[in-house]
């Protein structure tokens, strides 16, 4: 049965029903992702780690920031790991219907397929970075500890987040090809008003303001969890997150759902 | 008889143009929407937007089994219709009950990666046509025979040539299992074996296995081949359904084909000059006729005004078929025109066009300078019907039968 604007109910089902597709598509980007490359995932590797050493470099020797005894290079690689994360995420998020618009103007499932299944390759990406982290924590001497249970979580509430927004800037992208402009630019931006390169509980006049950005919480989490508790974590801005992933999400949602109906006509 | 497979009542589809422009950048946007404020606020007025109802009030049912055929001229509101159906699109207003299982095939490949090899293809296309995985692999061995790659399954399809591309992907397609199948224009590709086999295929599918199917194709031979019954589509409505060659009948009797010709209003320039008045597609005794049977002679009718003599005058018209290709021009010797009213005619008797839909272009020059140039219509070669006049299949190139030939025994 197919009437205007009375298949809501139908959705979620229909969504349980393309579960399969939703994989066999996160399987083709991490695939196709690279192909062709000499150095294949290689370069997943490459990025974070040159950018560890600069901002060891930066913010340890330059800047000066205190590490309160944890080795530089993993301090930032801890934080480095869950902004990646965030931004390879909310980048393929928001980029993934455009991208995909062949499919959308050609076959019907439920939209919402396209932007989770590109969070797969930001996974993916983040796992191997992940092995770097473990091989780096390990050679500086940080083992891990129970702390490290916390882990998921906070990579869910991280990818929550980039999902959240990328639900927003995916659906507006479809109208508004502007949106992919707008994109990169935040990113650049958000680098440095994220606590990536430094960590915050020795600014605690400074840490209020960082907590605006949701992402605070998040790089803090990260540290405590990774740094085995060498960093404390601050609850509210914690909890601030949260409620902000849950925001984004929510009314996300509300808008891709509300402007999916017209993807195929204005595509 | 038992509840229709397919039921349509009252389906329409409104698309909303606006004159202005498009907005599809944010800065046009808010841009408008300053203009439009301000419009308001000076006259009380707003801007043009004009309703297009692509599909209006389309009613028509489909028993399970049967094989209805889509058709209507371009612009007609098939692939409206079809997207409809997939859900691609919601409809305005109507409702559509489907009872069984539906796929759609509105392209062949769709969702192919070109980097990834053949048989992962085939999952993957698989899962985008709404196979599960375990269907996928119990018909592999089919899909890969029916498409005949198996040496090519490991490379990546963008190094396959186009034909073998085009194979796979049907046969991913041919191989679903809907009891309701829906094919848009999906068999004008592949070369004219493979044609026969994908053709051949839709017939098991719907004899055989008795699925009810949905199928829209310009190229008529095919409908009355396959289908049982069709609907003809006209400007959005229907216009007539029922059996097959009833509705092919009536499709080719060129009745159907409203007025479709398009003359654009001279330019300043032009008033001054000389323009294109009228253009008329007819048959030999002159009855319009927008739809001709392959080899069969037809006629276009130009009328123009001279405004200003022109010196070395050439009026002429053009052929380019739907998908870009330029077919043939000609042309009326240079003259010199004295101001008043003309007609030129062109006749093609001698020479046939293979099936197919071709834009006519007019042209009107002096001393090699184009002055007046646009497309004024449309015409539909068409290859049903058609008798003592071979090959009648397109394919064959854009050209038919121009060269004189004959056959001698040698001693």
């Amino acid at each position: 049965m197919i009437e205007p604007g009375r298949n809501a109910a139908r959705y979620w089902s229909d969504l349980w029903r393309y579960r399969e597709l939703l994989g066999f598509l996160a399987w083709r980007d991490i695939k196709v992702r690279y192909k062709q490359a000499v150095f294949g995932a290689g370069w997943a590797l490459f990025q974070p780690l040159l950018t560890t050493i600069i901002f060891t470099f930066v913010f340890g020797r330059i800047a000066n920031m205190p590490d309160g005894g944890v080795p530089y290079p993993v301090l930032v690689l801890a934080g480095l790991m869950p902004w990646q994360l965030f931004s390879n995420a909310l980048n393929s998020a928001s980029a993934s219907v455009v991208g995909n618009s062949h499919l959308v103007s050609k076959v019907y499932f439920p939209r919402l397929v396209i932007p989770l299944s590109s969070l797969g390759v930001s996974l993916v990406d983040f796992a191997v970075v992940f092995a770097l982290f473990v091989a780096m924590a390990g050679w500086f001497g940080v083992y891990p500890s129970w702390h490290w249970i916390a882990l998921p979580l906070l990579v869910a509430l991280a990818l929550l987040l980039a999902l959240g927004a990328g639900l927003w800037l995916t659906s507006l992208t479809v109208r508004f090809r502007d949106f992919r402009f707008i994109v990169p630019f935040l990113l650049q931006i958000g680098v440095f008003v994220s606590p990536v390169g430094f960590r915050t509980d020795f600014y605690p006049n400074w840490r209020t303001l960082l907590g605006l950005n949701p992402l605070t919480g998040v790089i803090d989490g990260f540290r405590w969890c990774l740094l085995n508790g060498a960093q404390k974590v601050d609850l509210l801005s914690l909890a601030y997150s949260v409620v902000a992933a849950v925001v984004l999400l929510a009314s996300g949602l509300w808008y891709f759902r509300r402007t999916e109906r017209q993807f195929a006509d204005i595509i | 008889m038992s509840a229709p497979a397919i039921e349509l009542s009252g389906l329409g589809k409104r698309y909303v143009i606006e004159h202005e422009s498009r907005h599809d950048n944010l800065r046009d946007q808010l841009h408008h929407t300053a203009r439009k404020l301000w419009r308001r606020v000076r006259w009380g007025t707003s801007f043009a937007r004009e309703e297009f109802w692509a599909l209006r009030d389309i009613s028509f049912s489909v028993q399970p089994g049967e094989v209805v055929g889509l058709i209507g001229r371009n612009g007609a509101g098939k692939s409206t219709l079809l997207k409809i159906l997939s859900r691609i699109t919601e409809p305005t207003t109507g409702r559509i009950k489907l009872r069984g299982r539906v796929a759609s095939l509105l392209e062949v490949g769709t969702g192919f990666h070109p980097d990834l090899t053949g048989r992962e293809n085939i999952f993957l296309n698989g899962a985008i046509l709404g196979m599960s995985r375990a269907e996928i692999r119990s018909k592999f061995d089919e899909i890969v025979a029916f498409a005949e790659v198996e040496r090519f399954l490991d490379t990546p399809v963008k190094r396959y040539s186009s034909g073998m591309y085009v194979r796979l992907a049907f046969a991913v397609a041919a191989h679903l299992e809907p009891e309701i199948l829906i094919v848009d224009e999906v068999l004008a590709v592949g070369d004219i074996a493979f044609q026969k086999k994908c053709l051949g295929k839709m017939q098991d599918i719907s004899r055989a296995e008795g699925r009810t199917v949905l199928f829209v194709s310009h190229n008529l031979a095919s409908i009355r081949q396959l289908c049982t019954s069709a609907v003809l589509l006209e400007a959005g409505a229907v216009r007539m359904t029922g059996a097959c060659n009833q509705v092919l009948e009536l499709y080719q009797s060129g009745l159907t084909g409203a007025d479709n010709t398009s003359i654009p209003a001279p330019t300043v320039d032009l008033l001054d000059r000389g323009y294109v008045t009228g253009v008329d597609v007819e048959t030999i005794d002159g009855r319009p006729q927008p739809v001709v049977p392959v080899g069969q002679p037809w006629r276009v009718r130009v009328r123009f005004r001279i405004v200003r003599s022109q010196e070395n005058f050439v009026a002429a018209v053009g052929f380019k078929a739907v998908d870009g290709v330029s077919a043939q021009t000609a042309w009326c010797p240079p003259q010199h025109l004295s101001p008043g009213d003309y007609e030129a005619i062109f006749v093609q008797d001698r020479v046939a066009l293979a099936a197919g839909a071709y834009l006519v272009r007019i042209g009107l020059s002096s001393n090699d300078r184009t002055f007046q140039q646009f497309d004024a219509t449309r015409v539909d070669i068409v290859s049903d019907g058609v008798q003592g006049f071979y090959p009648r299949t397109s394919g064959v190139g854009v050209v038919l039968n121009s060269m004189s030939t004959s056959i001698a025994r040698l001693p």
